[in-house]
């Protein structure tokens, strides 16, 4: 017991799966991570590997055909998946907050900016409306929205993309939850404001001192800022370890094929290959390796048996039949 | 916001003009007049009547003429009882507007609680029931429905007189008449409530920790009433006229019967009179839709 209330946050071998007319779609299939306070932790994956349904999984705000089939979210030691509707209510927002890809849907267009805000923190706090809205524009002002007293009158539509992303950020942080989730806050932003925004995270995590799953699909952006990188494909972690562990001892195919396919400083000279084939069907999970049909270096093996995590060096593991067939050797000599 | 309004009111000026020249026309290109009976009048007679009524001038005077008499506030004698029109229009409008408001706020009310129930019990059976009924509420002429009811409840069980003139009952008229947009209203909440219930700013409120209601009642309902506001507009006048057959079906003295009447009669000064009539209500619940919608949704500009 002692051991685990090291961890903010724990989840175990958790699974999703959506039931829809076509079947059930096992969107999520066995991840687990650790994360301690305060501490940043990157989830990296192409498009459809699971990313999303993983955080709303943890939020519990799946869409209504979606639900966790198996496994544990601890917060604290305590499993949230036996929390009751109610619970939960005071759970979000309070103790872990999220922020999504798109500003531009995520706000509410017939409610203003401040009455989103207020809402926020009159749902997690016994503060009066006068005292709601002093802290809007207060969280304004901490993401650098300029004229905060204005803007709190204004709609969503009459803010840029960048305005609405910071709005959202200070929403999500305005009763100091212990674990923000970061789902591809900047995808939908440009270069410049992505920049802009990824550096307000990080400030306000020295400030505030919250913990950070970082989602994205551009390993590159994140990679500084992160202390342990997970990497997902098709709703499992193939690899996960430091930002040095999965740029410079990548150990999985899939890594590879994704190192190789984004630019970097050190391949400038060399052309980006794209991961060839297509995602993977979820309807129909392979057998063996979820990464199979698309990798060159698949064996027999892969084709059957799904490969464990296994150790690489100190918390650097990957799940790939490649390494346990090296380890394996290493240990014949 | 003004600018606008008063764009829109020019607008519908236009509108009424073109509406009014129409029916003036097609009217006076119909054979026959006010004053052509199955027995033959005396021609001198009929003459001297045309001629008093400025039957006996060109159409296009005759309605240069008519819209002049109607700019300085003169809607004309009816042709058929010789009585003053305006305030015979406002009485029986009073009649319809009743029945009208009455059965579009019953409609509306139930239509949006019905559409959210169905909306959240989508596939279980209240929706399944709710389903059942709207098919067959948006299926059934205002006509049938309203002879059906009369052969039930006045005919039949005779809980209801068929005819009373000084005080009518409006429970069967008001039935009749708000089945249709309430079904229509029911289904347009589900779909546009199911809608907003899927938006990513729902998602967003249930991550904030906003209630299962909250989430329903302010930050979906509001939404999904956008598409409903905009289709009570036109209906308000709609049920105006389409009340024309529910009245004369129920014998209630409302504007509908009184064209229908006038239709029949060549009473060509009242036809006149209640399409402008209608024509000017029309435009104005538009205008009144506009604004409405406008509170609701702030990301419309009238400015553009
Ligand atoms: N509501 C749903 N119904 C059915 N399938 C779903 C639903 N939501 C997600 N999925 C499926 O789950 C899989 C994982 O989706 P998810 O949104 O987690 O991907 P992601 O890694 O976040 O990708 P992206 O980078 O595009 O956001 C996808 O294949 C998707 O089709
Ligand atoms: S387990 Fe096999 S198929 Fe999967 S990534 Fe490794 S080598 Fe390729
Ligand atoms: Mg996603």
């Amino acid at each position: 017991m002692s051991e685990e209330s090291k961890y903010l946050l724990e989840v175990n071998d958790l699974n999703t799966s959506f039931f829809t007319d076509a079947g059930e779609v096992k969107a999520v299939n066995g991840i687990s991570f650790k994360l301690e306070p305060g501490k940043t932790l990157g989830i990296v994956g192409e498009s459809g590997s699971g990313k999303s349904v993983s955080a709303y999984s943890i939020m519990q705000i799946l869409a209504e055909t979606g639900r966790v089939t198996g496994g544990e979210v601890k917060f604290r030691g305590e499993n949230i998946l036996n929390y009751s509707e109610k619970q939960m209510q005071k759970f979000r927002g309070e103790k872990i907050s999220i922020i999504f890809q798109d500003p531009m849907t995520s706000l509410n267009p017939v409610f203003t900016v401040g009455y989103q805000l207020e809402e926020a923190v009159l749902l997690h706090t016994n503060k009066t409306k006068e005292e709601a809205k002093k802290r809007a524009i207060e969280m304004l002002t901490l993401v650098g929205v300029n004229e905060p007293e204005s803007r709190v009158k204004q709609y969503p539509h009459e803010l840029s993309g960048g305005m609405r992303q910071r709005v959202m950020i200070a929403m999500a942080l305005c009763c100091e939850p212990d674990v923000l989730i970061a789902d591809e806050p900047t995808t939908a932003l440009d270069v410049t404001i992505q920049a802009q925004i990824l550096e307000l995270m990080q400030d306000l995590q020295k400030k505030l001192g919250m913990a950070i799953i970082m989602v994205t699909h551009d390993l590159g952006v994140i990679a500084s800022m992160c202390d342990e990188i997970m990497v997902m494909y098709g709703g499992r972690v193939c690899e996960r370890g430091t930002a040095d562990d999965i740029f410079y001892r990548p150990a999985h195919e899939y890594t590879k094929g994704l190192l190789r396919s984004i630019p970097r400083h050190d391949n400038m000279n060399e052309k980006l290959v794209p991961i060839g084939g297509t995602p993977i069907n979820l309807l129909n999970m392979p057998e063996g390796c979820a990464f199979c049909p698309r990798c060159d270096a698949a064996m027999k093996i892969c084709l059957t048996e799904k490969p464990d995590e296994i150790q690489i060096g100190d918390g650097h593991t990957a799940a790939c039949w490649m390494n346990i067939k090296e380890a394996f050797e290493a240990q014949e000599v | 916001m003004l600018k606008y309004i008063g764009k829109r009111v020019l607008l519908a000026i236009v509108s009424i003009l073109i509406v009014s020249a129409i029916t003036f026309f097609a009217m006076n290109a119909i054979p026959g007049g006010p004053f052509n009976k199955e027995k033959a009048t005396d021609p001198a007679v009929q003459a001297e009547l045309e001629s008093r009524y400025n039957l006996d001038k060109p159409v296009t005077t005759q309605y240069v003429l008519y819209m002049g008499n109607l700019i300085h506030g003169d809607w004309g004698v009816s042709l058929k009882s010789g009585r003053e029109i305006w305030p015979d229009i406002t009485s029986k409008f009073a009649v319809s507007a009743k029945l009208g408001i009455s059965a579009m706020i019953f409609a509306t009310i139930i239509g949006i609680v019905l559409g959210s129930i169905a909306a959240l019990t989508r596939n279980k059976w209240p929706d399944r029931l709710i389903v059942f009924f709207t098919t067959l509420g948006t299926a059934m002429p205002s006509f049938v429905l309203a002879t059906l009811l009369l052969l039930l409840f006045c005919l039949e069980l005779k809980w209801i007189p068929v005819y009373n003139s000084s005080n009518p009952n409006y429970i069967l008229p008001i039935i009749s008449l708000s089945v249709y947009p309430m079904a229509y209203i029911t289904r347009l909440t589900k779909t546009s409530m199911l809608d907003a219930l899927n938006q990513d700013y729902v998602r967003t409120a249930k991550a904030k920790g906003v209630s299962r209601v909250k989430l329903i009642f302010v930050h979906a309902l509001r939404n999904a009433l956008i598409p409903v506001i905009t289709y009570l507009g036109p209906q308000i006048a709609y049920i105006l006229t389409g009340s024309m057959v529910v009245e004369n079906i129920f014998t209630i003295g409302g504007l509908g019967s009184a064209f229908v009447t006038s239709i029949t009669n060549r009473d060509y000064t009242t036809i006149m009179a209640v399409t402008i009539f209608l024509a000017i209500l029309m435009v104005v619940a538009n205008l009144l839709t506009d604004i409405a919608y406008k509170f609701t949704d702030p990301r419309i500009d009238f400015n553009n």
